[in-house]
């Protein structure tokens, strides 16, 4: 289990990469959105001629403001909102070749506030599905008992009741349910937007490593930006008035908006959002700065050259920042270093998280850190700013390579 | 001198036989319209456009007085139980079919929406999760209803013998013993409040997932 753990803490952290890997072991388009409209009587258009490949085994964002259609796009999957005009495929056949309740039955559905019936107990509540496919009331509720588990939820919350939940246990609640008969698709309709951003984030992580376990196709419908970056392995912009702006898994959505409505909508800073996709694993740490706080005269002298040294307690963990002549071999004071800030992790942080690092140190030196939170060593702003700029250079030259062939 | 619980002998039944016709009288009425209201509250759930005119039609049943059904319904049942039980039946709708409807109407739209997704058709939704749901709401519209019909039973003493403890109320007259009276009317009050107690004790049962006074999370 250990040696497991970089691996996956790799994943949640990069998890673009790694379900770019996962995707290519995958095959192919489950859900074909073929030129759907859908008109609603009193002449408003909801979506409007829409098409998407939803690929199997990973998670699709649907991203855009109120009103872009997001919502009906995702319930006309399900056939809770049949389309005016177009077709939906699921693994090549159309969906309304099949009995309404049958489709709905083997797609998982997680809703904004959860939607949980409020008179069943939580096991009941995730047991509902199997329970409407036929299976005995013992089996439902020993594999709603698992699911509890999958989604971080305490046993002993089996017997009770959604009012007795916390808003981010009902939603865990609501994926759990979604989750019961192990359908290949999940449709998710903003599910984390009614919590607050602790619980939002751990929601999202969770829903993260669950995928990694579970590798289904997820449809997700957010207003956010943001999460629609993090969680997305290919994020669909729609505008108002149901029309596609843009279909790109996320980095490419950043470096490459598709249009002015795109660019506004992703936001000031997606520059620096950007940075997420790059590992900052590549970057050339200086490790001679990094002194022990017992250090001798000697060792000092010998970091002399940096314009600041970072001081570490005995086991390598970081104290500050200091002036290389404010230091005393044997005489530190622990008190007078200076803050270094938040270090980071290069085997599996981000540029973005290196650069926030060596922003909010104030020697303008990010310190790089071990898993156990013992300094490797030190990078300046400097090197990290080239570091981002071999990076674009990298996927700039990628994109030429793609463009000449 | 004759006790308390002591009656005349044209009550035709004993203190305890009375109470126990009285209570007949008075719920199988509620029962009858629960039944009744049911069918009815749901297609003003479906087709929101006979609300009103429902509302309307339950409100002039109530306001016609007992009497003049009667007058009506002696011609077809007699002086009968049922002559007193069928305006009961009635009136308790004016109580449950609103009560009904506000139930079903306040399941949260994510939880229909959420039953759908989940493939629940439409008769599955209504008895596995809108009526569950609307059972706080039912059993307060049944409160009501049973005890106000608890009370209107006596005015079947109006067509001969039929109103139960209410019968006590003639014979207190015409027997000159007050306290028939009394014993009559803390009856019915006891029944009342009794009944009520019933109605509580079963929505408690009913609904252990209703969020407790003072329990917080």
């Amino acid at each position: 289990m250990p040696a497991e753990l970089p691996e996956h803490s790799r994943s949640r952290l990069f998890p673009q990469q790694a379900r770019i890997g996962r995707t290519r072991r995958a095959r192919g388009v489950l859900i074909r959105i073929d030129s759907v409209t859908k008109r609603y009587p009193d002449g408003t258009v909801a979506v409007d001629r829409l098409s998407l490949e939803i690929p199997d085994r990973s998670v699709t964002v649907l991203v855009g403001p109120s009103g872009c259609g997001k919502t009906t796009t995702l319930r006309m999957i399900n056939r809770m909102v049949e389309p005016s005009e177009g077709s939906i495929l699921l693994d090549g056949q159309d969906i309304r070749q099949q009995p309404v309740n049958t489709l709905r039955r083997s797609m998982g559905y997680v809703i904004q506030n959860a939607g949980l019936f409020q008179h069943r107990t939580i096991l009941d509540n995730i047991a509902t599905v199997p329970r409407l496919l036929g299976r005995p009331k013992r089996e439902a509720r020993a594999r709603a008992a698992e699911l509890m588990e999958r989604v971080g939820l305490d046993a002993a919350l089996a017997k009770r009741y959604p009012y007795q939940l916390s808003g981010g246990q009902q939603q865990r609640v609501g994926v759990a349910r979604a989750l019961a008969a192990d359908p290949p698709v999940l449709l998710m309709d903003e599910p984390f937007s009614a919590v607050d951003p602790v619980v939002r984030k751990g929601l999202q992580d969770e829903l993260l490593r669950i995928q990694d376990e579970l590798g289904k196709t997820i449809v997700f419908v957010t207003h956010d930006i943001d999460e629609a970056i993090k969680l997305g392995t290919k994020v669909a912009v729609l505008r108002t008035g149901g029309r596609l702006a843009q279909f790109a898994p996320p980095a490419e959505l950043l470096s490459a908006p598709a249009d002015a409505f795109v660019e506004d909508f992703l936001g000031a800073d997606r520059g620096i959002r950007r940075l997420s996709f790059f590992p900052a694993a590549g970057l050339e740490l200086q490790t001679a700065p990094v002194v022990p706080i017992d250090a001798d005269a000697g060792r000092l002298a010998s970091g002399a050259a940096a314009p600041y040294l970072l001081v570490t307690d005995a086991d390598g963990r970081p104290l500050g920042w200091s002036e290389p002549d404010r230091l005393t071999a044997g005489a530190v004071d622990r008190e007078r270093l200076l803050d270094f800030g938040r270090p980071f992790v290069p085997d599996t942080d981000s540029l973005r998280t290196a650069l926030d690092g060596a922003v909010l140190s104030p020697t303008g030196w990010a310190v790089a850190v071990d898993g156990e939170g013992r300094a490797v060593g030190v990078v300046s702003q400097q090197v990290i700013g080239e570091a981002i700029r071999d990076a674009h250079g990298r996927v700039a030259a990628r994109a030429d390579a793609k463009a000449g062939r | 001198m004759s006790g308390f619980f002591d009656l005349p002998s044209d009550l035709q039944h004993s203190y305890l036989g009375l109470v126990g016709l009285h209570l007949r009288e008075a719920l199988v009425p509620v029962l009858a319209g629960l039944l009744v209201s049911l069918p009815i509250a749901q297609l003003c759930v479906r087709f929101r456009w006979i609300y009103p005119p429902v509302l309307g039609i339950t409100t002039v049943l109530y306001a016609i007085p007992s009497l003049a059904f009667f007058v009506v319904l002696i011609d077809y049942f007699g002086q009968s139980e049922t002559t007193v039980m069928v305006p009961l039946a009635l009136y308790s709708l004016v109580v449950l079919v609103p009560a009904i409807v506000d139930g079903v109407r306040s399941v949260p739209p994510e939880t229909l929406a959420a039953a759908q997704a989940m493939g629940f058709g439409p008769v599955r939704r209504y008895l596995q999760v809108q009526l569950p749901i609307a059972v706080p709401a039912i059993i307060a519209g049944l409160r009501v209803a049973t005890v106000s019909s608890i009370s209107l039973v006596s005015v079947g003493m109006l067509i001969g013998n039929q109103g139960a403890l209410g019968n006590m109320l003639y014979d207190a007259q015409a027997y000159e013993r007050p306290a028939l009276a009394v014993n009559s009317v803390l009856t019915i009050a006891v029944l009342g409040v009794l009944a009520d107690g019933a109605l509580v004790l079963v929505r408690v049962l009913l609904t252990p997932w209703m969020p407790r006074k003072g329990a917080g999370r």
